[in-house]
């Protein structure tokens, strides 16, 4: 159970996350959508302590992320694909966090072949593909086998086949009774993964619903997204204008 | 593939808390395995190693034409340690790598999600790499003490561990590259950049004594005493004692103070910052 109370995050005079409450139920993946610059990568990093709310306050289980015990047994978080050293092997970045958590060896030849990396385990991840570094990046997510997972765009550089794995992988771990939240721009993935969804733009809750309430208000529920949205999006590309056109 | 239910492994939420053994644990098993680490000590070893040899067998060849003055004050223990002046770069750079890399390269990300608390992050960096570098400082130093000794040759005087002052050398030689890495170590955590960290690192240990060049001897050398370069080179590493210079126990003493203050700052803006 992920709660977020009056999350507030101002940059400078830009506020990038503005007094956003939700929930988060276990036993569903709950997709987090919103236009680009909403402030999906904002409000996650707030909720695993990387970053400091201005105002508000986000809990894991009843307590805030910096007082977990074992952070890694309670929340497996992917922030960005890249989160390794280059030098590294995806053997040794999976054995050294697993050291600062007093998880079993064993636990890191786990998850690397629940990802299926073993064989590439040993090399370089400064050499990995987009995909292989995504794969690293969920591994390191379930390596301490947590009852919430916090995936920021987990699909972004999988390919077809790694995309319908993640997507009855993070159905199997909801099932399970894990609390699950993925953020995507990917609707249409959203619309296959997720039962429940929180809506953001500009920072602020536009709603808290299901991916069936909402398809129902439209045609599709990329149609009901975007109507949803349609006055928050700050990057915008103009219909029907290409480059190169005659001036 | 096919999905993978996972299996839990672990019991979940044994009671209790990560301490600095687990973390200490994580940081040994990055820093055995990054590459720059094997490159850095070797080069360490190198250039303390070989500027022993090197300057003490050419220091003997003049012995015959050199100076009275300078042959009272040859310091073949101090002189052996000339390698240093490379070697203090080398490991203060080892130390500023260590924890800007994990910034530029995101692994931080996964660190302090793993250990929200972060000043336990930069202990047990401190006491991993700062163990690591004490250890190959002291053998370092005791190789190229020997390695000077044996080719010291053409009348010029040798000393042995035994005469007053050489082990105190000799082992303050070794404390001052731990000394550096933890300098690079505390900067780079204030500055999380590897260029800007690495440039205020070189003028730490070596811009500061020339900035100071264009004052009068009397109030630079008041200053002067004060900074790394001098109180290594003239000061721990000296067994005569030379002029302007605090006295050993002093200098080492301020050098811990210095390292101290750095990484306290360090710990406490990387508790502060967003990551």
């Amino acid at each position: 159970m992920i709660e977020v109370r009056g999350l507030t995050k101002r940059y400078g005079p830009t506020v990038a996350v503005d007094g956003l409450t939700f929930e988060v139920k276990p036993g569903t993946v709950t997709g987090f959508l919103g236009p680009n610059g909403s402030g999906k990568s904002t409000t996650m990093r707030m909720i695993i302590g990387l970053d400091e709310p201005d105002a508000g306050q986000a809990w894991i289980g009843g307590r805030s992320y910096r007082e977990l015990g074992w952070p890694l047994r309670r929340v497996g978080s992917l922030l960005e694909a890249k989160s390794f050293h280059p030098g590294q092997s995806a053997r040794t970045h999976l054995a050294a966090l697993a050291a600062s958590n007093g998880l079993p060896a064993r636990r890191v030849d786990e998850v690397l072949d629940i990802v299926g990396l073993t064989q590439a385990a040993r090399r370089r991840a400064g050499r990995y593909s987009l995909g292989m570094a995504q794969r690293l990046g969920i591994a390191t997510a379930l390596l301490g086998d947590p009852e919430v997972l916090i995936l920021d765009e987990p699909v972004n550089g999988l390919d077809p086949e790694g995309i319908r794995w993640l997507r009855s992988l993070l159905r199997s771990l909801a099932a399970d009774g894990r609390t699950v939240l993925v953020s995507s721009h990917l609707i249409s993935e959203m619309a296959l993964t997720a039962t429940d969804l929180i809506v953001i733009g500009q920072g602020r809750l536009l709603a808290q619903t299901t991916v069936a309430e909402l398809s129902a208000t439209s045609t599709s529920l990329e149609e009901a997204f975007l109507a949803l949205t349609s006055g928050v999006t700050d990057y915008e590309g103009r219909e029907g204008h290409y480059l190169g056109s005659a001036s | 593939m096919t999905a993978t239910v996972v299996e839990p492994t672990t019991t979940r939420g044994p009671r209790g808390h990560y301490g600095f053994t687990n973390v200490a644990r994580m940081e040994w098993i990055k820093l055995r395995s990054l590459r720059s680490t094997r490159w850095g000590f070797a080069i360490l070893a190198v250039s303390m190693i070989g500027f022993a040899v090197l300057v003490l067998s050419v220091l003997s060849g003049h012995w015959a034409h050199m100076s009275a003055a300078d042959k009272a004050s040859f310091d073949p223990t101090n002189q052996g340690f000339t390698g240093l002046v490379l070697g203090q770069l080398v490991i203060a750079v080892l130390g500023v790598l260590l924890i800007t890399s994990e910034f530029s390269s995101g692994l931080v990300r996964a660190t302090f999600a793993a250990v929200p608390r972060r000043p336990l992050v930069l202990a047990a960096k401190t006491a991993v790499f700062g163990g690591a570098a004490l250890v190959a400082g002291e053998v370092l130093a005791v190789i190229s003490f020997f390695a000077g000794e044996a080719v010291l040759h053409g009348g010029a005087p040798h000393v042995t561990l035994a005469t007053p002052g050489v082990l105190r050398a000799v082992l303050m030689a070794g404390a001052y590259v731990c000394l550096c890495g933890l300098f690079g170590l505390g900067l780079g955590a204030i500055i999380r950049h590897s260029a800007g960290a690495i440039a205020a690192t070189v003028v730490v240990i070596f811009a500061l004594p020339l900035l100071l060049l264009p004052l009068p001897d009397s109030m630079r050398n008041d200053i002067v005493k004060f900074l790394p370069e001098q109180i290594a080179g003239s000061g721990i590493t000296a067994v005569q004692p030379e002029a302007n210079t605090l006295s050993p126990w002093v200098g080492l003493g301020l050098l811990c103070l210095y390292a101290a203050i750095l990484l306290g700052v360090g710990a406490f803006v990387l508790a502060r910052r967003d990551a």
